[in-house]
């Protein structure tokens, strides 16, 4: 029994960092308020960069470093558009997602079936259970987990944080203030992409470790319902992240214990209990109002 | 002017096709004529054209609606699978419990079964938006996924074609089922009139009638909207149900019309093709119609492309270069750009506007 559980946890934290890592780069892009619709194109484009240079070169940090800078590239084309050019925001990220699938899925023609040079992390079998559960991870797990507290400090208890939070809640002020409203916003724009790019790259390298056609699956869409689960603060999209890891691998451990439901419904679970978590937590308008960074979504145009 | 920016994207995204071309080693001239010339010779061709842009100008329609209410309806690729569904599983009843119909007289309960599956998919949305104010683009976009899933499930286990060998797909349905072809041994069908007619009564809607004005001041400016009474509830449920039934009807042609049996090939990005086709066409109907014939032209290209040793994927390449060159475009157009360092207050007001 200890030893499912350890397993489950381990299973948890490994689906869910990638949510987390996405999520944690869009909720950077939010505060600042900036809205990526194109999170899931990014992720696609850094999980087929990293995976063609993994295969190429046999570097595993080349592979990520690789996969972080792509998304970071789009993500700038993404930025150009909507904090310098005054896109709309939404469009524009629709547009970033459609090219991301369609690019990866262009490129990664050639690399279905292949298979990466360097062998997978089989977990020891004699090591302890508390080390299966918490300690045998891949490293972008602890960075996942460590980011939540690093944001909350950059963001609530340094002077930075405080600007960074201002041009998102009013750029009008922050600009008056004297702050380049829409460099930093395009840094923003940035980080969270490299940060999505991280958790694309991790899901053709390390879990589930394949490339196939649109193999995201909908994470980039599920870390963007996740900021809004999470009202904005960064511990509790991590929580929220790994609360959908869990769903995945109940998914998975109840179609192991040969539960009598369609696999297809059990596939349904994250997407559905997206929807059900998205309603819960919008059904007060006013709390969501609250919470959310005043200017999400809108551009900045510097008054003269 | 409208017209200027989509001009403008496509002639970019032909140079960037032409350079991704050269890069991969094949004839630019040869390649691209195979997206925009080749889609557009001959009998055949011309009307395997026409089966592509029904599906697109109607999901377009759709959404050029919701986006002018600015309700951001992005999962009509699910409405157009339970659309599919819906024209599917009536067309299956049909064929297995030996009902006699005249090709004609199904026709109409083909539209009204895939329109009112789609609805029904897009109410979903719409309630969730209405009853708890969750975010129509991440629960329309969530729920294409749970209705892809749903029909894999459809074709694998109850409504398997029993003397199918496990193909996960339907029995094919019966030739009275099918939707009247427009010209012998070609698979274009009448439901590309009923696409075009269909665009002219958006038109008419849209700029004609004051329900159809009411919901775009609702898009534009929704607290003028709301002072002058108008509800955006109204407005959310109208869009919603609406587009949802165009891209089911899409569905149910595409596997009524065509495809002759329901399997997970339904499910064929229609949807989301429709997006960059709204967009390009200016969430025009008329425009939608010119995107749609474009478009299409560019999901054709990558099928003959094909022989060219080219990968079919490249399509989405260029939908998505389209769209953004697009946006690109049209800011150039529409606001006077300027560089500079573009720095805080202090950099704008120490120079006069000349």
């Amino acid at each position: 029994m200890t030893e499912i559980l350890a397993k489950s946890i381990a299973s948890t934290l490994a689906a869910g960092t990638p949510l987390a890592l996405a999520g944690l780069g869009l909720l950077v892009n939010e505060r600042l308020g900036v809205i990526n619709l194109g999170a899931e194109g990014l992720m696609l484009v850094a999980a087929i960069t990293g995976y063609a240079v993994g295969v190429h070169t046999g570097s595993v940090w080349l592979a990520f470093c690789a996969g972080a800078l792509a998304a970071a590239l789009l993500a700038a084309v993404f930025g150009w558009l909507v904090v310098w050019l005054n896109a709309n925001q939404y469009a524009t990220g629709l547009a970033t997602s459609l090219f991301g699938a369609g690019f990866s899925a262009f490129v990664g023609v050639d690399y279905v079936g292949r298979q990466l040079p360097w062998p997978a992390d089989v977990p020891d079998p004699a090591a302890s259970l508390w080390r299966i559960a918490f300690l045998d991870h891949h490293a972008l797990v602890f960075v996942a987990i460590a980011l939540a507290p690093a944001l909350w400090l950059l963001f609530w208890r340094t002077r930075t944080g405080l600007v960074l939070r201002a041009v998102g809640e009013s750029p009008d002020a922050a600009h008056a203030l004297g702050y380049p409203v829409r460099r930093i916003r395009f840094a923003a724009v940035l980080a969270g992409g490299a940060l999505c790019g991280l958790a694309g790259a991790y899901m053709s390298l390390v879990q589930p470790r394949l490339w196939a056609e649109g193999m995201v699956q909908g994470g980039g869409w599920i870390a963007l319902a996740l900021t809004v689960f999470a009202t904005w603060r960064p511990a509790r999209l991590v929580f929220g992240a790994y609360l959908f890891g869990g769903v995945r691998v109940l998914e998975l451990t109840l179609q192991g214990q040969g539960v009598h439901v369609p696999s297809q419904f059990m596939s349904m679970l994250p997407y559905l209990s997206t929807v059900v978590v998205l309603c819960l937590i919008s059904r007060n308008p006013a709390w969501i109002r609250l919470n959310m960074p005043a200017s999400l979504g809108k551009p900045f145009f510097a008054s003269q | 002017m409208t017209l200027l920016s989509p001009i403008l994207a496509l002639s970019i995204t032909v140079l960037v096709a032409g350079t991704l071309f050269i890069a991969l080693d094949k004839d630019p001239v040869r390649a691209l004529s195979l997206f925009l010339v080749k889609p557009f010779q001959g009998t055949w061709n011309l009307t395997e054209l026409g089966l592509k842009i029904t599906p697109l100008i109607l999901c377009s329609l759709g959404l050029a609606l919701c986006f002018r209410a600015n309700v951001w309806n992005i999962g009509a690729e699910g409405q157009f699978v339970f659309g599919a569904i819906g024209g599917g599983g009536l067309a299956m009843w049909v064929t297995t419990h030996g009902v006699e119909v005249s090709r004609w007289g199904f026709f109409p309960f083909v539209i009204v079964a895939g329109a009112l599956a789609g609805a029904a998919w897009a109410a979903a949305v719409a309630y969730c938006k209405d009853r708890f104010h969750a975010n129509e683009i991440l629960v329309s976009l969530m729920l294409v996924y749970v209705a892809n899933l749903f029909l894999t499930w459809l074709v694998v286990d109850p409504w398997k074609d029993p003397a199918g060998w496990g193909m996960p797909k339907t029995v094919s349905f019966a030739a009275s089922t099918t939707i009247p072809r427009m010209f012998p041994g070609m698979r274009l069908h009448w439901g590309l009139p009923l696409a075009l007619l269909a665009a002219a009564a958006m038109w008419m809607f849209l700029f004609r009638t004051f329900k159809g004005n009411q919901l775009q001041i609702g898009g534009l400016a929704p607290a003028a909207a709301r002072y002058a009474g108008f509800s955006p509830r109204a407005a959310l449920w109208t869009t919603l149900l609406t587009s949802g039934a165009l891209a089911g009807v899409a569905g149910a042609f595409e596997v009524v019309g065509p495809s002759g049996q329901l399997n997970q090939g339904a499910a064929s990005g229609y949807g989301f093709t429709a997006i960059v086709v709204a967009f390009v066409g200016r969430l025009n109907p008329i425009g939608c119609v010119l995107a749609s014939i474009l478009l299409s032209a560019f999901r054709r290209g990558g099928e003959l492309a094909q022989g060219m040793q080219i990968p079919p994927a490249l399509t989405g390449v260029f939908e998505g270069v389209l769209l953004v060159t697009m946006l690109v475009c049209d800011t150039f157009i529409h606001h006077r750009v300027r560089f500079g360092n573009g720095g805080p207050a202090a950099a704008a007001s120490s120079r006069p506007t000349p």
